[in-house]
């Protein structure tokens, strides 16, 4: 009667088959269950002593202004790198954006390694411009934001080209047949139709960095106030004081998903 | 932009996809019309100077091609088939762009595109975004925006595709009371012969990437050279020795075996469909010789014959009942 009268469920095409569920059961438990841990495992009323910690305080201060000059630094050299990638047609075009993308698969600690080489004290760049403006880069937090923009900027690239892609170049081509150049058309035109992809590269560069340890202890060390942030401090407490490792952690992860879910509300305008 | 109109005058070639030669005077409407791939997108894209052509595009007495012209040096105004209005701008700073693009300050520059507005008749709607515009209305707002700049080529590809027929109808109208004052030279791609009957001064009729035919509407109406144009008038047009006969779908007959008697030109085919048309049903047949004809016949006849797809049928037509024109070399 009440099945006849109220549809209880879809059609069915039959049982998930266990082939599928069981491991895809595990999949997700191996997803949640360390968070949950994480969760269940913080002592929490030592959140506030961790807090006034000054060598907590200055990581968390690093992190966030380290973050933040990252994601500045991939607005403003990677979205004309993703333009050029996107409108114009040059000579080994196709190897540079598999360069671009080369650093979402590069062990970290290898980019550290790389930057080293190229901006150390003896490196390709760092050499000459230690003899001439007497400038050395690693150990700074100039070295942290490089290191975390070299591992972020691809991620914002492929972001803003897929955008400008996806938005094509009819606009453009409008925009040109209107009497606009390119520098116009690309101000106020291109740009703006691009910006949900530039605010989801942002967010992406954001996480990115905020999460990045290996190519920065190896770049730019581990010194407080100056390059120790948020993961290297964590690594460091871990080996002295577990627990408290996991107080750090727990803030790092509550601090990521707030913003995150900030950002999704104001930028993507979804609740 | 300039005072001086010469109209156009154009001979290019594309290769692969089109060689065109027109010529057309200062205020005149063309309508290019041809079947999907004749070329007609890309006769626009050349005289907007967006793919490499050979040849010559003089425009008010000045070559756009030698050397060529950067697209926004030209003086065009396109309005490409999706209207590719700015999604982030409101529909009179759409308008607004091109002039605020060529220099002029914002408060002059919305103050003509809102007159703009006012004389398509969406002076009221310059507040909205694109996607809170109706089709109609959208393709108003990109005529406001194409004609704003007074560019010396307009460019309007297909711009009733996709519109109601009612909203077509009024916009034909306010398009035509338009281009009537307009200086420039239009270029009008369009499927459908009523633009071209209403709308155009001149036709140019497409066909694998060549010009098959130019005439005055009411010519090429009469007189059809390709097939294509033949349907969109729907007229019948075969080629026969060294005449091309043109007649329409009333002047054939229908019957089930080989007719008897001269002095007629006679197919046989199979019925591959039937349509409504007023009050006769069109048939489409397919002849063994190859052409596709349009027959009328009355609703009993067809009854009466079982004129149903896949039937075999018997077609003529009196030599006298069409209308002759010798082929082109």
């Amino acid at each position: 009667m009440t099945s006849a009268s109220t549809p209880s469920r879809a059609p069915s095409l039959g049982r998930p088959p266990l082939l599928l569920l069981l491991p895809g059961s595990l999949g997700a438990a191996l997803l949640v269950v360390p968070l949950v841990a994480l969760v269940l495992d913080t002592p929490w009323s030592d959140l506030g002593t961790q807090l006034a910690d000054p060598a907590v305080r200055d990581a968390l201060w690093l992190s966030a202004l380290t973050s933040a000059l990252t994601v500045g630094l991939c607005v403003l050299l990677g979205t004309p790198l993703a333009w050029l990638l996107a409108r114009v047609e040059f000579p080994g075009r196709r190897l540079l954006r598999g360069l671009v993308a080369v650093p979402l698969v590069l062990p970290p600690v290898v980019a550290g390694v790389a930057l080293v080489a190229a901006l150390g004290r003896n490196g390709l760049v760092g050499a000459p411009l230690l003899a001439a403006t007497g400038w050395t880069i690693p150990y700074t937090t100039a070295a942290v934001v490089l290191a975390h923009t070299f591992v972020s900027l691809p991620f914002f690239v492929l972001s803003v080209e897929g955008a400008l892609r996806t938005a094509g170049e009819r606009f453009d081509v409008v925009a040109a047949t209107l009497g606009a150049d390119r520098w116009t058309t690309f101000r106020r035109v291109t740009l703006p139709s691009a910006l949900p992809g530039l605010a989801a590269g942002c967010v992406l560069a954001w996480a990115r960095s905020l999460g990045e340890f290996g190519a920065t202890i190896t770049f730019a060390g581990n010194f407080p106030g100056t390059t120790q942030t948020m993961p290297s401090l964590i690594y460091t407490t871990l080996q002295a004081d577990p627990a408290a490792a996991r107080t750090l952690s727990m803030l790092l992860l509550v601090v990521s998903i707030g913003v995150l879910v900030g950002l999704r509300r104001r930028w993507l305008g979804t609740p | 932009m300039s005072c001086h109109r010469e109209g156009l005058d154009l001979d290019v070639r594309v290769p692969g996809r089109l060689t065109a030669a027109l010529g057309t005077g200062p205020g005149e409407v063309v309508a290019v019309i041809g079947p999907n791939g004749a070329g007609k997108s890309t006769l626009l894209s050349a005289v907007a100077g967006l793919l490499p052509v050979a040849g010559r595009i003089t425009v008010d007495g000045r070559d756009w091609n030698a050397p060529p012209l950067p697209v926004r040096e030209r003086g065009v105004g396109l309005v490409p088939q999706d209207r590719s209005l700015f999604p982030h701008l409101s529909a009179l700073e759409n308008v607004a762009f091109g002039l605020r693009a060529r220099g002029a300050r914002p408060g002059p520059a919305r103050a003509r595109a809102q007159e703009w507005l006012d004389r398509l008749g969406v002076g009221d709607l310059g507040r909205r975004r694109p996607h809170e515009l109706s089709g109609g209305q959208a393709q108003r707002v990109a005529l406001a925006r194409a004609l704003v700049t007074d560019p010396a080529v307009l460019l309007l590809d297909e711009p009733f595709a996709g519109l109601d027929v009612g909203v077509a109808t009024s916009l034909r109208i306010a398009l035509a009371e338009h281009l009537a004052s307009y200086p420039g030279v239009t270029l009008l791609v369009t499927h459908d012969a009523l633009d071209a009957l209403t709308l155009a001064d001149r036709v140019v009729v497409l066909d694998g990437g060549e010009v098959a035919q130019t005439g005055t509407p009411r010519e090429v109406a009469a007189r059809p050279r390709t097939e294509h144009v033949a349907r969109l008038v729907g007229l019948n047009v075969v080629a026969d020795r060294d005449v091309r006969r043109s007649f329409p779908p009333s002047a054939v007959t229908v019957s089930l075996t080989r007719p008897e008697g001269s002095a007629r030109l006679t197919w046989r085919g199979r019925v591959a469909g039937t349509t409504p048309h007023g009050d006769a049903l069109r048939l489409l047949v397919v002849t063994d010789a190859g052409p596709e004809l349009l027959a009328d016949v009355t609703p009993a006849a067809a009854v009466d014959l079982g004129l149903t797809a896949g039937r075999e049928v018997w077609l003529t037509v009196k030599a006298t009942a069409t209308t002759t024109d010798t082929m082109r070399p």
